[in-house]
């Protein structure tokens, strides 16, 4: 059960960490569903070309993720010219990026693959590695130690992520940026510079997760191959308090409730249940956990505003 | 948000003339035509009376989520819901369009009243766990939303469901809110009272947000919450009331497409994206009502002229989403266009400090 949870979080967790580079430094995204559209598209389609016309399979799987990566960050530039140089609202340049991407891949799709709404289906995609040793472990073994590679990368970012922010000088500036960007200006490092980081990463990370959705399960792209991740990375950013463990445990909380799902259709004593309860179980959760658990949820000071150096 | 001054409706226009430029770009990139594409689009919308009813109709909902969004925003609030809430209102106006009978002049208004109601209180859960929890709304909106998804399906299969297909029965023909009367007119094309009840929020938003104390209350909490409170204006219970007016918006888009336009609600596989595509509006419009009536028009009409496009052109429908991305892009960025208008003389170079 395990398991099913880390598949259906890798992705989750992976946009929502990107979610954080950007708010932490102060720029809101509401475009990660966006940019996890242009990263699944661009996994599957040159996957897909790279295996029919190059014949390679397992190297494609990886030179497509790193692909699937460049494009959500060079998408995002989108997104960071808007909100950071010309100072436009955040809220509206992540809009645009969810527009941008949701029109441009399926228009490409529907380009590259004659009139048709969804891409082949790749036939080599990412395998479950089992880890050696520890997977044989009764019980424990396969649920934890026989994952996607995608989700390995997924975990070991987390604690990447979580060490660059809090441990690590350039960290501190990122977040200094997103509480009090002034006063990161008085000393001479450039806001901007930071900020534009912040936001490609964001799209880079944001990327990965969409094709880890890609190459993993899915095994093509089409227009509902991203419905709603997006968003729900943003809720996991705020339910784990902008903090990458916090994430994954709010991702993770969130696959289980949804793996939950799976399960529990096995059993005849829930038979009884409507499915679409099931269904909502996640979502209620969730909101039930807030409620009583989390509370408020404290986002970066300075995040959303326009950081105009020249304004008094 | 953004200001722009001097030039109020050079920005607009050359920003939409840019995201043709876009699409039309794209389409070149394709290997489309775009003068073909872009008049067969401006064709099918102005056609002839049905295409413009039906377009009319397509911008109606669009409208409505998007003063729904717009709404919240200018009380500071981010109610990225609607998509839920238009759900809640489709769900309301069929329980009650369905499960009764009367007579026409009650049914109805009834029916759409349901809608808003349902509508308003899901977005009022929202505003309610904001204001006595401190919760951020966002998340709460976003899980709500799959939550209407499917407790409305549930709803449908378990009171409502027409037999052998995935939908509900069809509305009563008393409870149905189309225009009988202009049928004829516009050829057929699906009219229903939602268009002018639209218009009419319109109207709603600008006077009661400008022109009456409740309403300088919100705009007051949506530019300082500290400076309102501290004026003596009660926030949590007008961050519920502001939730709860723009749920109602949500919820009467929801309801007028199922009882003006579709006269029966179908079980969804996903969010049916009146919602999102609100929050584009709103922000296009500048969250201002008659920004609102433009860029939901444009909207609408560019949704709906895309079908005519695909059919003469071929090019794929999506082109539309990318163009009025860029629109928005464009008037986001209002920066890039300005420098254009000075690079080009059009408006006169300011010396930047």
């Amino acid at each position: 059960m395990l398991n099913i949870t880390l598949v259906y979080s890798t992705a989750l967790v992976l946009a929502s960490l990107g979610g954080i580079l950007s708010e932490k430094s102060g720029v809101e995204n509401v475009g990660l569903e966006g940019l996890m559209t242009v990263g699944a598209f661009t996994a599957a389609v040159s996957v897909h070309f790279m295996q029919t016309h190059w014949q390679l399979a397992g190297t494609s799987l990886w030179i497509g993720v790193g692909a699937a990566v460049a494009a959500g960050s060079l998408f995002s530039l989108i997104h960071a010219v808007a909100a950071i140089t010309f100072k436009s609202n955040q809220v509206i340049s992540g809009i645009v990026i969810n527009f941008l991407a949701a029109g441009s891949t399926l228009y490409l799709v529907k380009l590259l693959f004659e009139g048709s709404a969804t891409t082949d289906t790749l036939s080599v995609v990412f395998s479950k590695v089992d880890i050696p040793f520890l997977s044989s472990i009764p019980f424990l073994g396969p649920a934890l130690f026989s994952a996607y590679p995608t989700t390995y990368l997924a975990l070991l970012l987390v604690g990447a992520v979580y060490f660059v922010l809090f441990k690590t000088p350039a960290g501190l500036r990122l977040r200094a940026t997103g509480e009090h960007p002034g006063a990161v200006d008085t000393l001479g490092i450039s806001v901007y510079r930071i900020r534009y980081l912040a936001v490609m990463a964001s799209g880079a990370l944001a990327g990965l997760g969409g094709a880890a959705i890609t190459l993993t399960t899915t095994s093509n792209f089409t227009y509902n191959t991203i419905s709603g991740q997006g968003f729900i990375a943003l809720a996991v950013m705020i339910f784990g308090k902008w903090n990458p463990f916090g994430a994954l445990g709010a991702a993770m909380f969130f696959g289980f409730a949804q793996a939950i799902g799976s399960i529990l259709q096995i059993y005849s004593w829930a038979d009884g249940i409507p499915r679409e309860y099931i269904y909502m179980l996640p979502y209620v959760l969730t909101v039930l956990v807030l409620v009583g658990v989390i509370g408020k949820a404290r986002p970066p000071g300075a995040i959303g505003k326009i950081y105009d150096p020249t304004a008094r | 948000m953004a200001k722009y001054k001097t030039d109020s409706f050079l920005l607009p226009i050359v920003s939409i003339v840019l995201g043709l430029l876009c699409g039309a770009v794209v389409l070149l990139l394709g290997g489309y035509d775009p003068f073909a594409a872009y008049s067969a689009l401006f064709a099918k919308v102005t056609g002839n009376a049905y295409d413009v009813g039906e377009t009319l109709r397509q911008i109606t909902p669009l409208m409505l989520t998007g003063l729904a969004v717009a709404f919240a925003f200018r009380t500071g609030m981010f109610n990225i819901g609607v998509e839920g809430q238009f759900v809640m209102g489709m769900t309301g106006a069929s329980l009650v369009g369905i499960l009764f009978s009367l007579p026409g002049y009650i049914h109805a208004p009834l029916a759409v009243l349901a809608g808003a109601l349902f509508g308003g209180l899901w977005a009022a859960i929202v505003g309610f766990l904001k204001a006595k929890r401190g919760i951020n709304e966002v998340i709460v909106c976003i899980m709500l939303n799959w939550v209407a998804l499917y407790l409305s399906n549930n709803l449908i299969q378990s009171l409502l469901m027409e037999p052998g297909q995935q939908r509900s029965r069809d509305v009563a023909d008393s409870a149905s809110v189309s225009i009988a009367g202009l049928l004829g007119f516009f050829d057929n094309a699906r009219v229903h009272w939602g268009m002018p009840i639209a218009l009419l929020c319109v109207a709603f938003f600008y006077v009661y947000l400008w022109k009456t104390k409740q309403g300088y209350e919100l705009r007051a909490i949506g530019h300082s919450p500290t400076a309102a409170e501290y004026a003596g204006m009660n926030i949590p219970f007008n961050m519920v009331k502001t939730m709860a007016i723009s749920g109602m918006f949500a919820g009467l888009a929801g309801a007028f497409e199922v009882l003006g336009v579709f006269h029966y609600q179908s079980v969804i596989s996903s969010l049916p994206g009146y919602g999102f595509d609100g929050i584009a509006v709103a922000l296009l419009g500048m969250n201002h009502p008659f920004g609102i009536l433009l860029s939901s028009t444009l909207f609408g009409s560019l949704n709906y002229g895309s079908s005519g496009m695909s059919f003469a052109t071929g090019a794929p429908p999506e082109v539309v989403r990318i163009v009025f991305g860029s629109i928005i892009f464009f008037i986001a960025a209002q920066g890039i266009v300005r420098l254009l208008l000075v690079k080009t003389r059009v408006i006169p170079g300011k010396k930047v400090s």
